[in-house]
């Protein structure tokens, strides 16, 4: 599947408080919470964003807090995909398991500037830069991910099983 | 090759002799734990399996602590949908306020987790259990549906750093000092994906409420898990509480480490973190220009009996700072019980203090404390994130409870030492 968008940049250490803080947390409602999408890291993201935007953020995005929240509320403001230097590890769990498609890759960070165009490979995780013509790689997901994700999510993977 | 505890137990749990860092399993779970803002998720997703049944009734907690007694109406609903879960899926262990308590202070203190258990939670500082050597760690919503219809979860077999503390522990200075101190060093995402395993004299002398202080915050540091190897103060502790077999584990002599960090804890001071990364520490005595507004004392970080011992230790007899307000969470309503009868709580009103409920509460700004656009609170919780109290131009700064007291005290931000 590919998806293209324009990037959002952030920095290092975004944390779940800043993807979608706590004061919204009474409710799970990916519309309610798409409104509040990064919004302690930037107030007007939900305004600009269009569908298929991508964020690309620096080391240990989505560290903190294990609420699902966070990538809930990214997929349903239509971001399409999230590239970091590295992934805090329960963010990248979740968004393994609810279907949000995630990548690693220093490169890709290194290069990319705020409002370019990305064009992103997700079966074989390359990252092409429509400004540039650049091509990044990501780091692959271990083939126990790659069919999580394939399926759609962790549940539907457990359905599969439950049900043999 | 020798394995370390943390491998261990996951190996233990995929009826497997011997793993390797790196590996994929999928383990048996001893407990599955959720909230009232992971669970809804949870039912949510769980209910899509249309399932009649969980994989053990005894086995699944369910804790309302993060936004009770309901802060609003939407979070009524939420605890709503997590009661009536619980009665009809007969789950034994849910908790309902008037019994329920901070999930990470109440589960051990039930004797719901113990050592050598496999945990996850709903909750990224599941990873408090560690400090009675088991394997305990934060998932989200999903992998918490998935584990109650399976008993199961998937893992990657962690490395470990290993952390040696030696000397002699100095007076006010504590677990979440150390803790601090670890932080401080690697960086909020220096042990990411890895185990934290606390060694050395001062841990086998530190006591079982400071050992969960520093366990609490591995993922602070970005840690899979934190752990502490069982000995005789967790056996005590466990005692008349914890009702399964247990099994301690040790590291093999011969494990291999990602890395080893040594600390001489002789010469170390509080330390206090600066908005808004638990990494950004400072020793108490470099942070006393720091005026405040609020003072936070209790959490799944510091909200057991020592801690308000302390706290009420320093606090007795004075008066909170006329500029600040002053709020206590004991941990669980035992904790409350206790601290009660022992003229903690007496001494915390006497002095000026608010005494709260347990709730996570103002913690993760949910309530019971909200902090207004400027406004600077010390607290002994595990987060300072921009907004993690209220107002994104608030800010928070972290500390152990004696420096909290002795700061409730002066309005500032001050070394125990100073309060006579």
């Amino acid at each position: 599947m590919n998806l293209t968008g324009k990037v959002f940049k952030f920095g290092n250490d975004i944390d779940t408080d800043a993807i979608i803080p706590a004061r919204y947390l009474n409710t799970f409602d990916p519309a309610e919470l798409a409104k509040h999408c990064m919004e302690d890291a930037d107030a007007t993201f939900p305004e600009k964003v269009q569908a298929g935007d991508i964020i690309v953020a620096e080391k240990n995005f989505g560290c903190g807090s294990s609420r699902e929240h966070a990538p809930i509320a990214i997929k349903a403001v239509g971001v399409s995909c999230v590239i970091a230097r590295s992934f805090a590890r329960i963010f990248y769990r979740n968004s393994i398991n609810i279907g949000l498609p995630i990548l690693e890759s220093p490169e890709a960070v290194d290069a990319i500037q705020e409002g370019d165009n990305l064009e992103v490979e997700l079966e074989t995780g390359k990252i092409k830069n429509l400004r540039t013509g650049d091509v990044y790689q990501a780091t692959p997901f271990p083939e126990f991910m790659q069919s999580i994700m394939n399926k759609g999510g962790l549940i539907p993977y457990v359905m599969e099983k439950t049900q043999d | 090759m020798g394995m370390t505890i943390s491998q261990k137990i996951l190996a233990a749990h995929a009826a497997r002799d011997v793993v390797k860092a790196g590996e994929l399993l999928s383990c048996k779970l001893d407990v599955v734990l959720g909230n009232d803002v992971t669970s809804p998720v949870a039912i949510s997703e769980f209910n899509r399996l249309k399932l009649d049944h969980v994989f053990d009734q005894d086995k699944i907690v369910l804790v309302p602590d993060h936004f009770t007694p309901n802060k609003d109406i939407k979070s009524a609903e939420q605890c709503k949908v997590v009661r009536e879960f619980a009665r009809d899926y007969g789950i034994k262990n849910y908790f309902e306020i008037g019994k329920m308590g901070i999930e990470h202070c109440l589960l051990p203190e039930q004797g719901l987790v113990g050592p050598g258990d496999l945990i996850i939670g709903a909750d990224s500082h599941t990873c408090t259990y560690g400090a009675l050597g088991a394997f305990a760690t934060g998932v989200g919503s999903t992998d918490m549906a998935a584990a109650m219809a399976t008993g199961e979860a998937w893992f990657k077999v962690p490395e470990s750093i290993k952390f040696v503390y030696n000397g002699e522990l100095p007076k006010w200075v504590g677990g979440k000092d150390l803790i601090l101190h670890a932080i401080g060093d690697i960086g909020v995402d220096g042990a990411r994906y890895m185990s934290m395993e606390f060694i050395g004299e001062v841990i086998r002398g530190l006591s079982i409420d400071n050992r969960f202080s520093m366990a609490n915050m591995a993922i602070e540091a970005g840690g899979k898990n934190g752990i502490i190897e069982a000995d005789e103060i967790t056996l005590a502790y466990i005692k008349d509480r914890f009702k399964r077999p247990y099994k301690v584990y040790q590291s093999d002599p011969d494990a291999v480490y990602a890395q080893v960090i040594e600390y001489n804890v002789s010469d170390m001071e509080p330390l206090v973190a600066f908005p808004h990364l638990p990494e950004n520490t400072r020793p108490v005595s470099e942070a006393t220009d720091v005026l405040l507004d609020q003072v936070v004392i209790g959490s799944c970080t510091n909200g057991r009996i020592e801690d308000l011992a302390l706290a009420a230790s320093i606090m007795k007899g004075h008066q909170v700072h006329p500029e600040i307000r002053v709020i206590i969470l004991p941990g669980t309503q035992q904790i409350y019980l206790e601290a009660m009868r022992k003229g903690y709580i007496e001494a915390f009103v006497e002095a000026g203090a608010i005494v709260s409920t347990p709730t996570c509460g103002p913690c993760l700004g949910g309530h019971m404390g909200i902090l207004a656009k400027g406004e600077k609170a010390l607290a002994t919780t595990n987060r300072n994130f921009v907004g993690r109290m209220g107002h994104p131009e608030s800010e928070v700064y972290l500390c152990n409870p004696a420096v909290a007291a002795s700061s409730a005290i002066k309005g500032r931000i001050t070394p125990p030492w100073e309060i006579k």
